[in-house]
């Protein structure tokens, strides 16, 4: 075999090492945060950081395993994989063990493994497959398959329920961009993604007076002060009436009289921007009223489709209820553990935010907790820049390949370690809710760790066998 | 390949760099420029005390206190901030030993050398107050205060509940509960779980080599305070429960009297029972261990817990479903030849007048009325087969809260039986038959079983005349609060309001009227009291008595039942007690003291064989 003879001369071995670089760093954190005296040998598998060293071996295993394969496979078995996966989330909902309130592990003897892992990859190769016979990604023809494609497992992994693991499926819309989605439906899913976590953090209707607030700033910009204080006139008084009718009369919730006011306003100022033939304060008014009713639809949503049961699992996995000291006891004392770190931390060991086990969740989700405590800003830097390193090399290795195939699959790649990255970092340092989700080769865990080696070698093997495709 | 929209990989790596500047930003702010995150000397150690909030107290229907809070401590230690220190001061104001102390010592070291663990548990407020003084000279060492239970009288054990430790189970599913933490574990503790604790908070203390707490950390940014529990009002009578257990010493039963017009329960006895403060603190383990293991089942809740046959006091809801039907009339005249005979099957009956109408076949009790009113129930010619009739009939009694629980706000109830045609479908095979076969129905034996709970709410729903609310023992959530709405919604039976007349009458007359009357033991002077006998079938041994009952007639204050296991016929010992505890109620002051020292002195052995 010719081709696998001279294949590690054409892996990137760059990537490889950050890889590796990563998990080493991982283990190394994973080691302090659940470090005690009086288990100090490393390979001690009642305790986390042996057995996290037990996954890791299995990892190279799962990476050579992924490199030795034939690149053409993953091609003609995309729908394969994809398909058996659905089942297995599928059969994840019957059969599975519930842990912290979520049916999304299979146990194996001593082993849970969390299928929606290893769906990602799945996903992310039927996607790619799909997108590499089309031309057109703007169409809606491509665009609906495509969607469908990403919100299939969306929906079985939201029954879980696991909301972390649906948010970073989200992400996948960043290949659908790359391949030629509409920048305006692009626009869209963002601000949907960030209004939604607004609201999880701030409420409804703190959120809709925000966005309000924002269209008129954005009117005032455009349009000019002289129209701005019109609709602003025009705004207090639908504002007042919708109050005043609203609140005494027909009882109605802040919800509804804020969407009262708005379409009563866009009654009469609809009137005066036809007449002046005005087109943006009409463009912004569209987009403040879209935006307004994606949010009390969300709401809702949730509110009252939703059994309060569900509600109440939903908010336990966003970290936003059943907080046994008050709001935010996670983000407050992971605060204190990276705050605490200063700049140059407290050197390895020595944290002690990490040895009081005041941070729930240390070894998976709040990792980086340990990181910033014990190696400071610098170490954190470090880790965020190998991050970025990681990212950018990515990109470049997508952009290089001649088929549709590999570069979207590559995107699906980055997209996932991007939307994981930033979630999950940002949650720890509060610029993000908290939603439990794993940081790429550093958590705690089999399933995360072998579910992103498999992802990323994949990638690997292609781009390293890229010149046996043909576009 | 034409790739129109390469140039979009920019705005990714855009995003990317972007995603890194906020978040190196925002550490920036917190680990360099905000200062209030660090910890001043390397020395000073941090310390969360957790804040316990007092549990909600639980108050009678009179607002007399039953459940109150009393101080305790937990003596915690932080393994690694030990050092060299008086072990033998120490042990002696803890009043352990040295064996003892490395003991413990060990287990706290094995839990983390750094974390705080449990050194000693519950410690009462005398060492506390000799430990606190001297506390200085044992770094390492603090104490957090917690609260336990206590009772303003030892009753009302199994409505009351216990609480105990929340186990792994629970910690894993939740997030509220941390090791060690308190948690209702039965009774109204239990299922006013939420509202009873509160919620915790916690002080994260700075704490120097010298074990001094030097303050607030970050000037307790990141502390948050406790919410002590919401009080409850219960429905119960305090009196009256201490009145019901002491009428039920010595004798297993139970006793369930209901505001007929609220559905509040104003006393749940469950006999045997136990001193509720049996299970509180540091001796609750030993002495779970030794009720747990007792032979008469003390912790055993009878009244929701146990399902008898209803045996006699069933023949008022053949008599109230056979009048609603239309198959008999309150005149209607059977005759009674000590018992009742059809071809093979006879059912025997006591000598008494015959024949006789409705009402006085509920005086006397007698079993040969109630198979022909329940032959009429089965083979009523406006349905099609005996399977429809019998579909009706079990539905009156569903709308009775019979077969199903009742939904008390307690938990553990049992939902008892009712037979279904498809159970006798399948045991005799599809509409292979007939009345006579499940002929004992009529007079509440066979495949059927009540709680003394749903028998309760049977007497409430008739001196209510057919509706009733879901029984339930807590009013008053919170000092402004409402039981939930859950208890405020009236059911219907179905039966109408002067079909109920004609067995008023007969339960009236079986108090207080002539010869044959069955249960003269539990007439009043006073006041009327409208009640029925029954007889619990009991394979193992003597029979259960029960007697169900409510007064005054008009304008009912109390309904109630009564199960004295292993007592015989309901008249003799059932009867009785429910007439005490009908005039302790209404009256306040028993007059009969000949009967209540009768009642009072009776030990009935749980075990007595026929
Ligand atoms: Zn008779």
């Amino acid at each position: 075999m010719q081709k696998n003879s001279n294949i590690l001369s054409r892996i990137d071995w760059v990537t490889v090492m950050l890889w590796a670089v990563m998990m080493i760093m991982g283990w190394l954190n994973i080691y302090a945060a659940v470090y005690n005296e009086n288990h100090t040998s490393i390979f001690d598998l009642s305790q986390r950081y042996g057995k996290q060293l037990l996954w890791i071996v299995a990892a190279i295993v799962l990476a050579v395993f992924v490199i030795v394969t034939d690149n053409k496979l993953y091609f003609f078995f995309a729908w394969f994989i994809y398909g058996f996966f659905i089942l297995l989330l599928l059969l994840v909902l019957v059969v599975g063990k519930e842990i912290n309130g979520a049916r999304a592990w299979f146990e194996i003897g001593p082993f849970s493994i969390q299928p929606s892992e290893f769906a990602k990859f799945a996903t992310g190769l039927a996607l790619a497959s799909f997108l590499n016979s089309r031309r057109q990604v703007n169409e809606f023809k491509v665009m609906a398959p495509a969607t469908a494609i990403i919100i299939a497992p969306v929906i079985l992994i939201a029954l879980q329920p696991d909301m972390g693991s649906v948010v970073t499926y989200f992400a996948f819309f960043i290949v659908l961009f790359r391949e030629g989605m509409s920048i305006y439906v692009f626009i869209s899913v963002i601000l949907a993604v960030v209004l939604f976590l607004l609201t999880l953090i701030f409420g409804t209707v703190p959120v809709a007076l925000g966005i309000i607030a924002v269209s008129f700033i954005v009117l005032a910009i455009v349009s000019g002060y002289l129209t701005t204080l019109k609709a602003l006139g025009v705004m207090a008084v639908t504002g007042g009436v919708s109050f005043l009718a609203g609140h005494y009369l027909l009882g109605l919730e802040t919800g509804f009289i804020i969407v009262l006011a708005i379409v009563l306003a866009g009654a009469v100022f609809g009137w005066y921007t036809y007449r002046h033939k005005l087109k943006n304060p009409a463009v912004i008014y569209a987009f403040l009223l879209c935006g307004l009713l994606y949010l009390f639809t969300v709401d809702y949503a949730f509110h009252e489709i939703l059994k309060p049961h569900q509600q109440d699992r939903i908010n336990i996995m966003m970290g936003l209820d059943e907080d046994p000291y008050g709001e935010g006891y996670n983000l407050n004392q992971s605060l204190i553990s990276v705050g605490s770190g200063g700049f140059t931390g407290k050197g390895y060991l020595n944290g002690t935010q990490t040895k009081f086990k005041f941070v729930p969740e240390q070894s998976t989700d709040f990792i980086f907790c340990t990181v910033g405590e014990e190696w400071g800003f610098l170490g954190s830097t470090v880790v965020i820049g190998l991050f970025v390193w990681l990212l950018i090399r990515l990109v470049v290795l997508a952009e290089r390949q001649r088929t549709i195939f590999i570069r979207a699959y590559g995107y699906g790649v980055f997209a996932l370690f991007l939307v994981h990255f930033f979630v999950n970092i940002g949650m720890t340092i509060g610029v993000m809710p908290v939603i439990g989700i794993p940081l790429p080769f550093f958590s705690y865990g089999g399933s995360s760790l072998w579910g992103f080696t498999i992802l990323l070698f994949v990638f690997i093997r292609l781009d390293a066998g890229r010149t046996e495709y043909l576009g | 390949m034409k790739d129109r929209y390469a140039n979009r990989k920019y705005i990714l790596i855009a995003l990317v760099l972007v995603a890194a500047a906020i978040l190196i930003s925002r550490l920036f702010y917190i680990q360099i420029v905000d200062k209030t995150y660090r910890v001043s000397a390397a020395n000073n150690a941090l310390r969360p005390i957790t804040q316990y909030p007092a549990r909600g107290l639980i108050y009678d229907r009179n607002g007399k206190l039953i459940v109150y809070n009393q101080a305790a401590y937990d003596l915690l230690v932080i393994p690694f901030q030990t050092s060299s220190f008086d072990t033998a001061r120490f042990n002696e104001i803890l009043g352990i030993n040295m064996r003892d102390f490395r003991g413990r010592m060990k287990a706290a070291i094995k839990y983390s050398r750094r974390a705080p663990s449990v050194f000693m548990k519950m410690i009462s407020s005398e060492t506390y107050g000799a430990l606190q003084e001297e506390l200085y000279k044992f770094p390492g060492f603090y104490v957090q205060a917690r609260t336990l239970r206590k009772y303003t009288r030892p009753v009302g054990a199994h409505l009351l509940g216990y609480v105990g430790e929340v186990d792994d189970k629970l910690i894993s599913r939740d997030k509220y509960y941390r090791s060690g933490d308190y948690i209702g574990t039965s009774g109204i503790e239990k299922s006013y779980e939420e509202q009873l604790r509160g919620r915790k908070g916690v002080n994260i203390l700075l704490v120097d080599v010298h074990n001094n707490v030097k303050g607030s950390y970050a000037g307790g940014r990141y502390d948050t305070t406790s919410i002590p529990g919401v009080n409850l009002w219960s429905t119960i009578d305090l009196d009256l429960q201490q009145y019901g257990e002491k009428l039920m010493r010595n004798k297993t039963g139970s006793i369930v009297a209901i505001e007929p017009s609220t559905g509040e329960i104003l006393a749940l006895v469950s006999s045997p029972s136990y001193n509720p403060s049996l299970l509180v603190g540091r001796v609750r383990s030993d002495n779970f261990a030794r009720l747990q293991a007792d032979t008469v089942k003390p912790l055993f809740d009878r009244a929701l817990m146990a399902s008898y046959p209803p045996g006699s006091t069933f023949k008022i809801m053949n008599g109230l479903i056979g009048l609603q039907e239309g198959v008999i009339r309150s005149s209607t005249l059977f005759g009674c030849n000590n018992g009742y005979h059809a071809g093979s099957i006879t059912v025997g009956c006591h000598s008494h007048s015959s024949p006789n109408d409705l009402p006085h076949a509920v005086m006397m009790s007698c079993n040969a009325w109630f198979c022909n009113a329940f032959r009429y129930i089965l083979e009523n010619k406006n349905y099609s087969a005996i399977g429809e009739a019998f579909d009706h009939w079990r539905d009156y009694l569903v709308a009775f809260g019979f077969g199903n629980k009742l939904g008390i706000d307690l938990p553990n109830e049992l939902a008892g039986n009712i037979p279904t045609r498809s159970y006798y479908d399948r045991y005799y095979g599809k509409d292979r038959w007939k009345a006579l076969t499940v002929i004992s129905l009529a007079i509440g034996q066979g495949e059927i079983g009540a709680t003394p709970l749903q028998m309760a709410n049977m007497a409430a729903v008739i001196a209510n005349r057919g509706s009733f609310f879901i029984p339930h023992v807590v009013k008053k959530i919170g000092d402004k609060g409402a039981p939930s709405s859950l208890y405020t919604q009236k059911y219907i039976t179905g039966i109408s309001l002067q079909n109920f007349e004609p067995l008023i009458e007969g339960m009236e007359w079986a108090v207080n009227g002539g010869p044959g009357a069955t249960a003269r033991g539990a007439r009043l002077d006073s006041i009327i009291i409208c009640g029925k006998t029954g007889t619990a079938q009991n394979p193992h041994g003597k029979d259960h008595a029960i007697f169900v009952a409510f007064a005054p007639k008009d304008n009912p204050q109390i309904a109630i039942a009564v199960y004295v296991e292993n007592a015989g016929f309901g008249s003799t010992f059932a009867a009785p007690i429910a007439s005490l505890m009908i005039e302790e109620y209404l009256t306040g002051r028993i007059k009969r003291k000949y009967l209540e020292d009768y009642v009072f002195n009776l030990v009935i052995k749980p075990d007595a064989k026929e």
